[in-house]
C-alpha cells in the first residue's frame, strides 16, 4: 500500500528528507517518530505527492507520487499537522465541501458526514462555525475531514494531539479499526505510549534519515537488551540467593525484590521459580518490567551520529 | 470541460459564502456599492450646476464620465483584500494544505480563487455604475454612450483581474497575510499612476486611448496570471517555511551563477560568458526585431502628431555645413568629458531601465530603450517635411557610434527581457528568488563584459566621428 526507497527531498541547501525506505502494508500501522524539524512533515508531503521528491520513489495505493499525483491525492486521506479548518463554517458544511472536493454524490456525502460526525461524537447538525468548538473538537473534524472519501491510506500527522482523554480513545479506538479494515496507515507522533499501542512498526527519523524501524518489541531487543523480570519475595525470608542459570543475568537486587534479563524467559523462568521454591523462598510475583518506547527513544536520538547499521532492525 | 472547471466552481462558491460571513468585507462593499454613488451623483450635479454658470459645459460632459470610471474602480479595490486574505491568508491560517492535499489541481485551485476574489467586487461595481447612471440620468439626464459604457465595463473588469492576479504573485512569496500587505504596495502603486493615468485621459476625451488602455492590462494581467499560474504550486507553497532573507545564501547563488565553472578569467570569458549568450539567445532574436518596431513607432507617431517642422526647428539641421565639427570643439564638446558624459548617461539608462523591467515583467525597461528609437523615428520622418531624407537623417545621426551603440541596446534589452522572463516562467526545482538572482548575475556578466565596453567605445565615437558624418550627410 506505501512503499518508499531512497526518499530524499532537498530544499535549496537544505536536505530535509534523506534516503527514506518505507513499507506499510493494507491493515498496518507505521509510527513515524522524530523531533521536530525531522523530517516527518515532509515525508508525509512527498507520500500525498504535495512535495515532489528530489531523489528516489515511492508508492501509495499502487500509484506513482510523482506520475499518478493526482491518483495518489484520491486514494490519500490526511490529517496535517494543523487542522486548518474554516473556522466560519458549520462542520456539516465543511465536510460536505470536501466530500464535493473528492467528487463524492451528494446522497453519499450526506450518509457519510451523518457517520463520521457521529462516530466521532460531534451533533451531525450543529450550525455553528468550526471556530466556537473546542481544540479537541476541531482534531475530530479535521480527522472527519480525512475520512470523509473513505481512503484506503492514512496519513495521520499528531490524530490525537489537543484532546482530552476520552476523545483520544475514541480517535485510538477509530484508528485500531480502520486497521483491521484492511487501511494503511502512518502516524507522525510524539505520543509514544499512543505509537506503542497502535503501530505495528515504528520508525525513528532525525535530520532526515530513518535511524531505526521496527517493532516496538524489536526496538526494545535492540536498544534496551533482553527482556527484564522482576522477582517479589517475601521479605522476612532471610539468606541469599541461590545459584542463579547461566542464561540468566542479575541486574539488580533489594531488599525483598530482584530483577534478571533473560533471552529465553519461556525457558528460564519455571527454571527460576522452581530453584527459588527449592530454596524455600515465598515467591510473591514474577512479571516482567515494563520499559517504554521512551527509553529507546531516547536512546536512538542521543545516538551521536546516525549509522547506516542501526537501520532496518526488523 | 465542465469536469475539469467544476471543482474550480466549488472552491469559489466556497469562498464566495465564506466570504459573506465576514462583515469587514461585506461593508466595504455595500457602502462602495449603494452610498458611494449617491455621493458622486451629488457631485456630479454641483459640478453641473457650477461649470454651467460660467457656460463651461465641455468640463460638465467630461466630469461625468470620469465619475462614472470612479464610481466603477472604488467596489473593485475591495478585489486586493479578498485576494491576499484568500491565497496568503490560507496559508498563513494553514486551511490550505487539507486542499494541497487533495486531488484539486493547481490550477483549479487557482481558478478558484481567482474567482472569489473577482466576482463580488465586480459585480459590486457593476452595480454601483448601475445606481450612479440611473442617479445621473435623473438628475442631469445624462445617458452613457453603450460603446463608452462598455469601454467602463472592461475597465473596471481588467483593473480587478490585474490586481488580484498580481495578489496572487504577491502572496506566492509570502507566507503571511501581514508581508503581503507590504509587498501589495508593488499593485497599489502601478494602479495609482495608472488610474491618474486614466483620468487625465477621460478628462482629455481621447477615448480610443482607452481601449488601447485595456488593451495593455489585458496583456499585463495575463502575464501576471502566468506568472500566478507558474508559482503557485504545491511545491512553492508549502516548500517555503520562512520569509528570512538568507544574504548570505544568496550572495552565493549569485556568485555561483556569476563565475560559473570557470576556472581562470581567460575560461570566464572564453566559456561561462558565450554560455550566457547563448542561453539569451531568443530574448536576442526578440530585441533585435523591437529595433525597427522603435523606429516604425517614432514615424507613425510623427505622421499621427502632425507637428510643424517649424517648431523642432529642423530648417536649422538643413543650413549645417562642415563647420558643424570645428564649431563643436570650440564649444567644448569634442573632449574627453563629454566621451564620459555620454557613456555614464547611457549606463545611468541601463540602470533605470533594468530597475523598471525588474518590476514589470522587462515591459518597460525595454521601453525605455525603445523610446530613443522612437524619438529619433519621429525626428527622422519630422525631417522629410523640411525635405531631408530620413534615412540620410538616421545615417548622419547615428552613424557610425550607431554601429557600436545600437548592438549594446540589443544586447541589454535582451537581458531586461530575460530577467523579467524569470518571474513569469520559473525553473524546475528553484525558487522565484534563485532563478531572479542566476538572471540578474547573467545580467551583470554580460554587462560588464559587452554593453559597458560597448557604449564606452560608442561614446568616444560619437564625440570624435559622428559630427564629422553629420556634416558629410547633411552639410551642404
Amino acid at each position: 500500500m506505501i512503499e518508499a526507497e531512497g526518499l530524499s527531498k532537498q530544499f535549496e541547501d537544505f536536505l530535509a528528507v534523506d534516503s527514506i525506505n518505507l513499507q506499510v502494508n493494507a491493515g498496518e500501522v507505521l509510527a513515524l517518530l522524530g523531533p521536530n524539524g525531522a523530517g516527518k512533515t515532509t515525508t508525509v508531503r512527498m507520500l500525498t505527492s504535495v512535495l515532489r521528491p528530489t531523489r528516489g520513489w515511492a508508492r501509495v495505493a499502487g500509484y506513482d507520487v510523482v506520475k499518478e499525483a493526482a491518483r495518489v491525492r484520491a486514494a490519500v486521506g490526511v490529517l496535517t499537522e494543523q487542522h486548518g479548518l474554516y473556522e466560519r463554517m458549520p462542520a456539516p458544511a465543511y465536510l460536505d465541501f470536501f466530500g464535493k472536493i473528492y467528487h463524492m454524490e451528494a446522497a453519499a456525502r450526506r450518509d457519510r458526514i451523518r457517520s463520521l460526525l457521529e462516530g466521532f461524537g460531534l451533533d451531525p447538525d450543529d450550525q455553528r462555525p468550526t471556530g466556537e468548538y473546542s481544540k479537541g473538537m476541531r482534531q475530530k473534524l479535521a480527522l472527519a475531514r480525512a475520512l470523509i472519501h473513505d481512503p484506503p491510506v492514512l496519513l495521520l500527522d499528531e490524530p490525537t494531539s489537543a484532546m482530552d482523554p476520552e476523545s483520544a480513545r475514541l480517535v485510538r479506538d477509530a484508528i485500531h479499526g480502520l486497521r483491521s479494515a484492511n487501511r494503511a496507515i502512518i502516524i507522525c507522533t510524539h505520543n509514544l505510549p499512543e505509537a506503542e499501542e497502535l503501530a505495528d512498526q515504528i520508525a525513528i527519523i532525525r535530520r532526515g534519515r530513518i535511524i531505526i524501524q521496527g517493532s516496538s518489541t524489536e526496538l526494545k531487543q535492540r536498544f534496551l537488551g533482553p527482556a527484564e523480570f522482576e522477582v517479589r519475595f517475601n521479605t522476612s525470608q532471610n539468606g541469599s540467593l541461590p545459584d542463579l542459570p547461566d542464561q540468566i543475568q542479575l541486574t539488580s537486587q533489594g531488599e525483598g525484590w530482584f530483577r534478571y534479563q533473560t533471552e529465553q524467559p519461556q525457558e528460564m523462568n519455571p527454571v527460576l521459580l522452581q530453584r527459588l521454591l527449592a530454596h524455600d523462598f515465598a515467591v510473591v510475583s514474577l512479571q516482567e518490567v515494563n520499559r517504554s518506547l521512551e527509553q529507546v527513544y531516547l536512546q536512538a536520538i542521543n545516538t551521536p551520529e546516525p549509522s547506516k547499521d542501526l537501520n532496518d532492525v526488523g | 470541460m465542465w469536469a475539469d472547471l467544476k471543482p474550480a466552481f466549488v472552491v469559489a462558491w466556497r469562498e464566495i459564502r465564506d466570504m459573506f460571513r465576514d462583515w469587514r468585507i461585506i461593508i466595504p462593499i455595500v457602502g462602495l456599492t449603494v452610498f458611494f454613488p449617491f455621493l458622486m451623483n451629488f457631485t456630479a450635479r454641483q459640478v453641473v450646476g457650477y461649470v454651467q454658470q460660467y457656460g463651461a459645459n465641455l468640463l460638465a460632459t467630461r466630469f461625468i464620465p470620469f465619475l462614472l470610471m470612479i464610481v466603477g474602480f472604488f467596489p473593485i479595490t475591495v478585489s486586493l483584500v479578498i485576494a491576499l486574505e484568500s491565497f496568503a491568508g490560507e496559508s498563513e491560517r494553514h486551511s490550505i494544505e487539507p486542499l494541497l492535499s487533495s486531488p484539486l489541481t493547481d490550477l483549479q485551485l487557482y481558478l478558484g480563487k481567482l474567482l472569489a476574489s473577482l466576482v463580488p467586487p465586480v459585480l459590486a461595481s457593476m452595480l454601483g455604475i448601475g445606481v450612479y447612471l440611473v442617479g445621473v440620468n435623473r438628475s442631469v439626464g445624462w445617458n452613457a454612450p453603450p460603446l463608452f459604457l462598455l469601454q467602463i465595463i472592461l475597465l473596471t473588469s481588467v483593473q480587478a483581474l490585474v490586481m488580484v492576479s498580481g495578489a496572487v504573485v504577491v502572496s506566492t512569496q509570502t507566507t503571511s497575510v501581514r508581508a503581503a500587505n507590504l509587498l501589495s504596495s508593488f499593485i497599489i502603486i502601478p494602479m495609482a499612476l495608472l488610474i491618474q493615468g486614466e483620468a487625465v485621459v477621460m478628462l482629455w476625451g481621447s477615448d480610443e486611448i482607452l481601449w488601447w488602455i485595456i488593451l495593455g492590462e489585458i496583456v499585463i494581467s495575463g502575464m501576471l496570471m502566468r506568472a500566478g499560474i507558474a508559482h503557485f504550486n504545491r511545491e512553492e507553497l508549502l516548500g517555503r517555511e520562512l520569509d528570512v532573507l538568507n544574504l548570505h545564501r544568496s550572495w552565493g547563488v549569485f556568485k555561483n551563477a556569476f563565475i560559473g565553472e570557470a576556472r581562470s578569467f581567460k575560461e570566464w570569458i572564453s566559456v561561462e560568458v558565450w554560455k550566457t549568450l547563448k542561453k539569451t539567445a531568443i530574448p536576442l532574436a526578440f530585441s533585435l526585431l523591437l529595433l525597427p518596431v522603435g523606429l516604425w513607432v517614432g514615424f507613425y507617431l510623427s505622421e499621427k502628431l502632425n507637428i510643424s517642422p517649424a517648431l523642432l526647428n529642423l530648417k536649422q539641421i538643413m543650413d549645417m555645413n562642415a563647420g558643424i565639427a570645428s564649431g563643436l570643439r570650440e564649444s567644448g564638446f569634442i573632449s574627453p568629458g563629454a566621451v564620459l558624459y555620454i557613456w555614464l548617461h547611457n549606463l545611468r539608462v541601463v540602470l533605470l531601465a533594468t530597475l523598471a523591467g525588474v518590476f514589470s515583467f522587462g515591459v518597460f525597461g525595454i521601453f525605455i530603450l525603445l523610446a530613443p528609437l522612437a524619438l529619433m523615428g519621429f525626428l527622422a520622418q519630422m525631417a522629410t517635411t523640411a525635405g531631408i531624407d530620413r534615412w540620410n537623417f538616421l545615417a548622419a545621426f547615428s552613424l557610425p557610434h550607431g554601429f557600436l551603440e545600437f548592438p549594446a541596446i540589443i544586447i541589454t534589452c535582451a537581458l531586461i527581457m530575460r530577467v523579467g522572463a524569470t518571474m513569469v516562467t520559473p525553473a524546475q526545482d528553484q525558487s522565484i528568488s534563485d532563478s531572479w538572482l542566476r538572471a540578474l548575475a547573467d545580467w551583470l556578466k554580460i554587462v560588464l563584459v559587452l554593453v559597458v565596453p560597448l557604449f564606452l567605445v560608442a561614446a568616444i565615437v560619437e564625440v570624435y566621428v559622428t559630427p564629422y558624418t553629420i556634416s558629410f550627410f547633411l552639410g551642404r
